[in-house]
């Protein structure tokens, strides 16, 4: 008789057991969920809670009637911004250019320096040159911006003088639209390059000796080392910071371009970042500079998860 | 093996590149610190500032006489204190259970915390949220909107992985739970990476500006790093600058670095004592899930 019954609701039972396995699960580490339960609320709230806020993109935002209130206007931001605002063209062709400038001469200057680091031999000496080459990332960009401006001042600043030494014109290369990209990207090269080393140096002293010892017997080059053993070695770790930068491309540097530049270069310097904050908060136009967010967001997914899948299909370990 | 003459002349050409590199690498502070102490000719003259001439201590005198520089460097260390000790401690609370192959659903969690790091709401959306929350001009909005940082989550979580299970398990048929493990058993073996993720949440929010630009107009609440972003980036705090009193003018220059200098020293000053741990755990954690 029990079997009659459990045949004529069998997916009802089922559903029932399993839904009874999970409490059971959930029971036996009940303290471990617990434990997680409040950074689950957190995330919630302050990473998912700013996704309902994306609606904006599509709403002509008032503050009175709040976000959900606010009247649909379908893609008219979108329209606005890809075939009318005079702006977009500027600060989407700019943030590219800059990050493609920071990825080209920034990217590799870490593995490069990483792989001098390597070759010396003087082990004291190398931790020294680590350690100082390590300084200006642990300040903010403010701090850096306030030291460039006094370095690069073409009154005072050493920069200027070591030109006028070899006699050159002073530049002021924060305000000159011909200067200013070059001066984000050496900047911050600056302050990057030692600690980017730390991850290139960790994945060298990974290498196996025993490859190096091999090819000295058959008289490579230190060059050919390092092209034919070291560089193929460090390759999946390349690969990886090379994704995550791509991931970033339209994160052309806020914090270093906000603190640097001024109305004199806005042209070369305006990136979706600045323009946001600057249309946005300062000039509450809420609606389009969501829009213009979800634009960058987006991009910066397909990137990533782009970037990803080739990377994977070539045969090489991804982010994901 | 002995070194042959190619081998020491190529190590001796390292080593000036690399030590010019670094003096490229830490000149800017010294200059700036130098030009601190300078009286107003020295610091405007074109070239190198090893050390100051003679030492001037009238802009020191005057940034360090602010009231709201102490306000703001009592803000800043508020924020790095409260701040790093809740994170450190949620952040513990969110990467132990992630880290257990035991815990229901695990993938499902992991994917929903991995997922914020590549997408997210935008800084607008964000400021709604923030305002809507009424934490606008409240101290917390320095401490709560970014208690955990997701990199630094994985990075302990990863860690927490390489800690072998045997160990729990043994004091589990004791009858500790897992709350009691993770503080008593699996913290204190975590030592070294704790004190990594605490150095760079401490200087993270020591050079936090921008959530005090977007949230904080009561100046009573602001930051170090908006003061200093006022008097060097912008320019616009006269009173600091002295630009009301007629012979603190040519002061400017030496006033803006003793600014600096101000808001870097806590980090120079430790930076020699800690700067192991500091690269210490970059190594233990990457971003595979």
């Amino acid at each position: 008789m029990d079997n009659a019954v459990q045949q004529k609701k069998p997916k009802v039972k089922q559903l029932k057991n399993n839904f009874r396995f999970m409490w059971k699960e959930y029971k036996k580490s009940k303290y471990l969920f617990l434990m997680l339960v409040p950074t689950l609320v957190w995330y919630a709230i302050f990473h998912y809670g700013p996704l309902y806020g994306i609606q904006l993109a599509f709403k002509d935002f008032s503050p009175i009637k709040g976000i959900w209130g606010s009247p649909w206007v379908g893609l008219e931001h979108f329209k606005f911004l890809f075939f009318q605002s005079p702006d977009f063209l500027r600060i989407f062709r700019n943030t590219v250019l800059i990050s493609l400038y920071h990825l080209i001469f920034g990217f590799p200057a870490p593995i490069l320096l990483a792989l001098l680091l390597n070759e010396i031999r003087f082990s004291i000496f190398k931790k020294v040159a680590q350690s100082l080459s390590y300084i200006p990332h642990f300040f903010s960009w403010v701090v850096l911006a306030g030291i460039v401006t006094v370095m690069l001042s073409p009154s005072e600043g050493p920069v200027n003088y070591i030109l006028k030494m070899i006699g050159m014109e002073p530049i002021y290369f924060l305000a000159d639209s011909n200067y200013f990209r070059s001066t984000l990207v050496v900047t911050g090269i600056w302050k990057e390059i030692g600690w980017g080393t730390i991850i290139y140096l960790a994945a060298l002293s990974g290498v196996d000796p025993s490859l190096y010892e091999a090819s000295k017997m058959d008289g490579a080059s230190r060059f050919k080392q390092t092209w034919y053993i070291t560089l193929p070695s460090i390759l999946p770790v390349i690969t990886i910071m090379f994704i995550l930068s791509l991931g970033g491309i339209l994160n052309a540097g806020f914090d270093q371009i906000f603190n640097l530049y001024n109305p004199a270069v806005y042209d070369v310097a305006d990136i979706i970042d600045t323009y946001v904050y600057r249309a946005g908060i300062l000039g509450a136009q809420f609606g389009l500079t969501t829009a213009v967010g979800l634009f960058k967001n987006i991009i910066g997914i397909t990137l990533v998860l782009g970037t990803n899948f080739i990377v994977k299909k070539l045969g090489q370990e991804g982010v994901l | 093996m002995k070194a042959t003459i190619g081998e020491n002349i190529f190590q001796f050409i390292l080593i000036i590149v690399i030590s010019l590199l670094c003096i490229v690498m830490i000149y800017p502070f010294i200059h700036i610190v130098s030009i601190s102490f300078s009286s107003p000719s020295e610091a405007l003259r074109l070239g190198f500032h090893l050390y100051p001439k003679e030492i001037d201590m009238t802009a020191w005198n005057l940034v360090l006489s602010q009231k709201k520089i102490w306000i703001g460097f009592g803000n800043s260390v508020f924020r790095t204190v409260v701040g790093t000790f809740l994170t450190l401690f949620i952040m513990s609370l969110c990467a132990y259970p992630l880290s257990r192959k035991y815990l229901p659903h695990r993938t499902f969690y992991t994917m929903i915390i991995l997922f914020t790091m590549f997408f997210g709401g935008g800084i607008i959306p964000t400021y709604l949220l923030i305002k809507e929350l009424d934490l606008m001009n409240s101290l917390w909005v320095y401490i709560v909107p970014g208690l955990i940082p997701t990199f630094s989550m994985l990075v302990l979580r990863n860690f927490f992985m390489s800690i072998p299970t045997e160990i729990e398990e043994c004091s589990k048929i004791d009858g500790a739970n897992d709350i009691r493990i993770l503080f008593q058993i699996i913290l204190p073996l975590s030592k070294p990476v704790l004190a990594t993720l605490a150095l760079w949440t401490a200087v993270g929010h020591w050079n936090s500006w921008f959530d005090a630009v977007l949230y904080i107009s009561d100046q009573s609440k602001q930051v170090l790093q908006f003061f200093l972003r006022e008097i060097v980036v912008t320019n616009t705090d006269a009173e600091t600058l002295g630009r009301s009193v007629v012979g603190n003018l040519k002061y400017e220059s030496a006033i803006k670095a003793a600014t600096v200098t101000f808001a870097i020293l806590p980090i120079l000053v430790v930076y020699p004592f800690l700067q192991k741990y500091f690269v210490k755990g970059t190594m233990i954690g990457s971003l595979k899930g």
